[in-house]
């Protein structure tokens, strides 16, 4: 599948998506910026990748919503296309209204760079389609502003509606919203990532790309690798 | 044309998790001070607006909104007050 990554002003994860792509589909992504107005035409796969857009001024992800390439992105989640935005990259797509609630700072109000474990709660979209609903696995997170929030309505229907994709817990699975150490950013439920109704759009924080070599992958069951090679 | 400077207050609604006011009120004790609680932190945008007349038309008016609701607030977590800066 031909993927496209796209990045704006203080994006920097975009490299690991395109050694994830490359070492996955032996080609590179299309790169698209954020003053682009389209897509390239035959782009299948779409990453928002993380970073700190426009340096987070304003709040995360704000100024990636109005900026040129917007309509491009929308347009292309509207056509059923897979779009996965990681931690920048779902503040992004939180923002752009693509997925529902916003990401706040950490409750514990320091960035947190370290290692988590979260399972795997909706394989009902073809980002997840390759993981085995209830797997963890174990992946690192870097953020500031990770601390997934919605309103208590929208929290049910996202539970009801099989929406939430990926769930912070411990190594065996157990979830604990009130622990620093299960649920380190304070997010609702415990929320590590969500998808649309249509499930073609996903994000979350944990930053599984970053994990994708055997080498320092600490799963050994190729969790985040399968992951990707469902839509690449 | 006219041109009018605005300021737009955005806050975080209620009930949604304010941490640099937690932070800060924190802090408070150190300066001998623990009387003050519920420490919020919002943000002030002030701007020039240019305008055709004295007061502003609903087109006018409809812009202000929409920036305010688009891209100073979310409306998910803040509420925001615009006001006019004589």
């Amino acid at each position: 599948m031909r993927s496209a990554v796209v990045t704006f002003p203080g994006t920097n994860c975009e490299h690991d998506i395109e050694v994830l792509v490359q070492s996955v589909t032996g080609a590179l992504p299309q790169k698209v910026w954020a003053k682009d107005r389209t897509l390239p035409d035959d782009t299948e796969v779409l990453f928002v990748p993380g970073g700190f857009s426009y340096g987070d001024y304003l709040r995360c992800g704000a100024m990636a919503k109005v900026s040129p390439v917007a309509a491009a992105i929308r347009e292309f989640a509207a056509s059923g296309k897979p779009v996965v935005g990681i931690c920048n990259g779902f503040q992004i797509l939180c923002e752009l209204g693509l997925l529902p609630g916003v990401l706040l700072p950490n409750r514990t109000t320091k960035f947190l760079s370290r290692m988590v474990s979260m399972k795997v709660e909706s394989t009902n979209t073809p980002i997840t389609a390759r993981l085995d609903k209830g797997e963890v696995f174990t992946v690192p997170i870097a953020h500031f502003d990770g601390n997934y929030f919605a309103t208590a309505d929208e929290v049910k229907r996202l539970e009801d509606n099989d929406q939430v994709v990926f769930r912070y817990c411990g190594l065996n699975g157990e979830v604990d919203h009130e622990s620093p150490l299960l649920n380190p950013n304070g997010s609702v439920n415990s929320i590590a990532g969500v998808r649309n109704e249509a499930g073609n759009v996903v994000g979350y924080m944990p930053h599984p790309e970053r994990i994708i070599e055997a080498d320092i992958d600490p799963n050994g069951t190729r969790s985040a690798l399968r992951l990707f090679e469902a839509i690449l | 044309m006219a041109t009018s400077t605005f300021r737009v207050n955005v806050l975080l609604k209620e009930g949604v998790l304010d941490v640099q006011g937690k932070a800060i009120e924190s802090s408070l004790p150190e300066l001998g001070v623990s009387s003050i609680s519920n420490v919020r932190v919002g943000k002030l945008i002030e701007f020039s607006f240019d305008h055709e007349g004295s007061s502003l038309t609903d087109e006018e008016q409809t812009k202000l909104t929409k920036v305010c609701h688009e891209l100073f607030s979310n409306p998910v977590i803040e509420s925001y007050t615009l006001t006019e800066v004589k």
